[in-house]
């Protein structure tokens, strides 16, 4: 029992592996072929949570190569033919009290920073500067600006007919099942506060690169929070089974900087479309700038 | 002793039909429920098939075609209805694996074939309740594979909700009559669960051997103890709560409509208070097998047989108070969020326990890999790699990027799918030559049981993948960066239906060949009473009962 006792340190080496799941692509905002790891964070949140699942990969991926390798061993060492007369050992306080012990103390070591993380989701660091409503139906969004001037528009996944009238042919950056119509805008390094609620059946608003998913339930509103850091277009998709079309009702955010937020939600208050399409110009003008630049 | 019991009762014998219907002999109960849960089983493996082949490409491939077969659908009436149909695969693959596959097989099949025999009893306390157990199990099933065939929702047949049934989607959602009889069907199931669980408690309160106390129970009758319970407690609340989804669907009450003050969130907290416990019914009677199995081919003792019982105990209780875990987006509050995480977590100690327990009793031991230790070995590391990332999912701040995705359907599959279905393997390799008296071909098992290791972590540990980048469950259709991991979880689904024809195959083979397994084909090591008898047991064992010393 003494030799598996020593082997039993499962807090100490083999943590190597957990390194290959804490990579992740520079610029990604939308999931990528072969990806093995959470989509790149694009708020401080997304950051936190990525970087506590990756802390407890230190637990749970050395955890499992022990007991693996605790298999392999008896397998070879305590085989038939290798030890053909058993031990009638079946008790022992020490080593029973260790393998309690152990893991209680491991899940001491996960719930302190998960504690944290979990209150930090729930308290946001400041005020918010913008507060939007949305609303889940089957199968779109409708989102409201709760502006001086309230006003909302409904989103829905694109069509591929569509694609061409409303200048989103360029698939990669706007996605089969992940682009919409009418993209939710929001200025970059701002507070937003969303609201979520229903009117249908259960939803869920998620964006994986931010870090957040709440269900929109019929007749309750629920509230959560992001603070996006970098400008560019972020995908989610309804995360609670909603019936047929639940696979088609992708929630697509547009991070915008202040200035075009501005001239954006001035246009949009009476006409969203040509908000949008002014928009979309003056991104893509950039962009094509840019790329030129390379 | 085994002589004495041995000794012949044809004349007390029913023979034909009446045999089996009017069957009030637990192992012939035993037997009906076994062929029961492998005909759900083929079933139900079928439906997860068309799943994964309609998710092997993005679009939609098979779902509009079969609607188109099923139904009758043309045009966009089949894709849409193939969408539908693709929902109802989902919650139908899902309610008949968990209530009409492993539970018939690991509670109905093995506990009633094992627990009166292992604890040297004649029979169940309640023959004739055994026999209605069993009974309410087909029309229930019937009622379920009907609901597939009639509407839910305009252009819609078969009940769309997922197993989970969350209303609204369950009753304005689906007014058509699908969700009715689905409904029924898990009311049909769960009487006969509970009238199981009461028969299990009874017998092994008040039926054991003399000298027998429960200390020196075995651990599987222990298992089979403790999830009785669980049925017992569990069961009624959710009897409760899909009651005021019909009523609430039929009858004009509106304890889920929110605009009539209702709360589609209690439906939840009622669904998972039963759904958690559930869980571990699934799995608690497969630990009790896998602690068998493993003492068995070690030829030793069970480690720690006292931490091994009650850690089953404090998981089966801890299973109460933990169910709003699957409920962490759904806007709880931060300090009951808090609270959930907390208990939750405490589970993970108990479970430890269990692992290391099983691998302390091999630890020293003499072992043969035979078939059901080859099972129970891929149980115990397959089981710890869904258990690892169960404690992730704990954590709601974690969760909140994980939860409905395909994290979460990775994690649950590899402790029921890899965990369950696993432990129901390793049993029925363990104790096919005791209930048929004849011996398998272990070519044969060890073929099966390798095709499926390779098949069924091919589809799910992909998934974990998919669910990091963000891929919500229950979806028809995806994203085309989330192809590559589908493609190679499809095809692992297809490796792991070759497993269930070389099963279908093995168990023929072993009838046809009629080689005579005899009392006690694994040896020393088999301790338990049912290896005292013959193999098959005769029709009444224990006329003389055991002495325990």
């Amino acid at each position: 029992m003494r030799k598996f006792l020593a082997s039993a340190e499962f807090l100490a080496g083999a943590a190597a592996s957990a390194v290959l799941f804490s990579s992740a692509a520079a610029h990604a905002d939308q999931p990528r072929e072969w990806e093995v790891t959470f989509q790149a964070p694009a708020t401080d949140m997304m950051r936190q949570i990525e970087r506590f699942g990756n802390y407890t990969m230190w637990f749970i991926v050395p955890i499992t190569i022990l007991v693996l390798v605790l298999l392999l061993v008896c397998i070879v060492r305590f085989r038939a033919s290798a030890n053909p007369v058993p031990s009638r050992t079946s008790h022992n306080t020490l080593i029973e009290v260790i393998w309690t012990v152990g893991p209680v103390i491991v899940l001491l070591l996960i719930a302190i920073p998960s504690f944290q993380l979990l209150t930090a989701q729930y308290t946001p660091p400041e005020e918010a500067k913008l507060t939007v409503k949305a609303t889940g139906n089957q199968w779109n969004w409708d989102y409201e600006y709760q502006v001086d001037k309230t006003f909302s528009f409904n989103s829905a996944v694109l069509q591929d007919a569509d694609r061409a009238k409303a200048g989103k042919e360029d698939r990669a950056r706007y996605p089969r099942l992940l682009a919409v119509d009418n993209e939710l805008v929001v200025p970059v390094n701002t507070m937003t506060r969303v609201l979520i609620t229903a009117t249908d059946v259960i939803h869920s608003f998620a964006v994986p690169s931010f870090g957040i998913k709440m269900d929109a339930v019929p007749g309750r509103t629920n509230e959560t929070w992001f603070k996006a850091e970098k400008e560019g277009l972020y995908y989610g998709q309804c995360s609670q089974l909603c019936g047929k079309d639940h696979a088609f009702m992708p929630i697509a955010v547009r991070v915008v900087s202040d200035a075009q937020f501005k001239t954006w939600l001035e246009t949009a208050k009476t006409n969203v479309p040509a908000a949008n399409k002014a928009l979309m110009a003056e991104i893509d003008g950039t962009n094509k700038v840019a790329a030129a630049g390379n | 002793m085994a002589e004495a019991a041995a000794h012949d009762h044809d004349d007390h014998r029913p023979h034909g039909w009446v045999r089996w219907v009017y069957s009030t002999n637990h192992k012939d109960i035993g037997t009906l429920y076994l062929i029961f849960a492998i005909i759900a089983g083929i079933i139900g493996a079928a439906l997860s098939v068309a799943i994964r082949m309609e998710l092997q490409e993005p679009g939609i491939q098979i779902f509009s075609g079969l609607a188109q077969m099923v139904y009758g659908m043309q045009g966009d009436a089949a894709i849409d209805g193939g969408k539908s149909m693709y929902n109802a695969f989902g919650a139908a693959h899902g309610l008949i694996m968990i209530f009409f596959m492993v539970m018939p097989a690991l509670i109905g099949g093995f506990a009633n074939w094992m627990v009166p025999i292992m604890i040297g009893a004649p029979d169940m306390a309640f023959p004739r309740m055994n026999n209605i157990s069993f009974w309410l199990l087909p029309p229930a099933f019937i009622l379920l594979l009907c609901s597939m065939f009639v509407p839910s929702a305009p252009g819609a047949f078969g009940p769309g909700g997922g197993w989970t049934i969350y209303p609204p989607l369950s009753t304005s959602g689906q007014p058509g009559p699908a969700l009715d009889l689905a409904i029924l069907s898990i009311h049909i199931a769960g009487a006969s669960s509970i009238l199981g669980a009461i028969n299990f408690i009874t017998t092994i309160f008040n039926m054991r051997a003399p000298g027998m106390t429960l200390h020196k129970m075995p651990l599987f009758a222990w298992a089979v103890l403790i999830t009785a319970f669980l049925l017992l407690l569990s069961l009624p609340v959710l009897a409760g709560a899909i009651t005021m989804l019909l009523t609430d669907r039929n009858f004009g009450t509106a304890f889920f409509v929110p605009d009539q003050g209702g709360d589609p969130i209690l439906f939840q907290h009622l669904f998972w208070f039963f759904g958690h416990p559930e869980v571990y019914i699934l799995i608690l009677p497969g630990f009790g097998i896998v602690s068998h199995i493993v003492s068995t081919f070690s030829k030793k003792p069970v480690f720690g047989y006292l931490g091994m019982a009650y850690a089953m105990v404090a998981i089966g209780a801890v299973g109460f108070i933990v169910w709003a875990h699957h409920m962490y987006t759904t806007g709880l509050s931060l300090d009951t969020q808090r609270y959930f995480v907390f208990a939750t977590m405490v589970i993970a100690v108990p479970t430890g326990v269990k692992i290391f327990s099983w691998i302390a009793t091999m630890w020293g031991g003499s072992i043969s890999f035979k078939p059901p230790m080859l099972w129970a070995l891929g149980f115990i590391f397959l089981f710890t790699i869904g258990g690892v990332t169960g404690v992730q999912l704990a954590n709601a701040g974690l969760d909140r990027s994980l939860h409905d995705t395909y994290f979460v359907i990775a994690h649950f599959h590899y402790v029921l799918s890899l965990g369950a279905v696993f432990a129901i393997f390793a049993g029925w390799y363990y104790w096919f030559p005791k209930m048929t008296g004849y011996m398998y071909s272990p070519v044969i098992a060890n073929t099966h049981f390798w095709v499926t290791f390779v098949g069924v972590n091919l589809i799910f540990f992909p998934q974990h993948f998919l669910g990091l980048a963000g891929m919500p469950r229950r979806t028809v259709d995806y994203p085309d960066a989330f192809a590559g991991w589908n493609m190679i979880s499809s095809y692992g689904s297809y490796i792991a239906a070759v497993g269930v024809a070389i099963f279908l195959y093995g168990v023929f083979e072993a009838f046809q060949k009629k080689r005579v397994a005899g009392a006690n084909p694994w040896g020393e090591g088999a301790t338990t009473l049912e290896w005292q008898l013959p193999s098959p047991p005769p029709f009444h064992q224990w006329e003389q009962l055991p002495k325990i010393k």
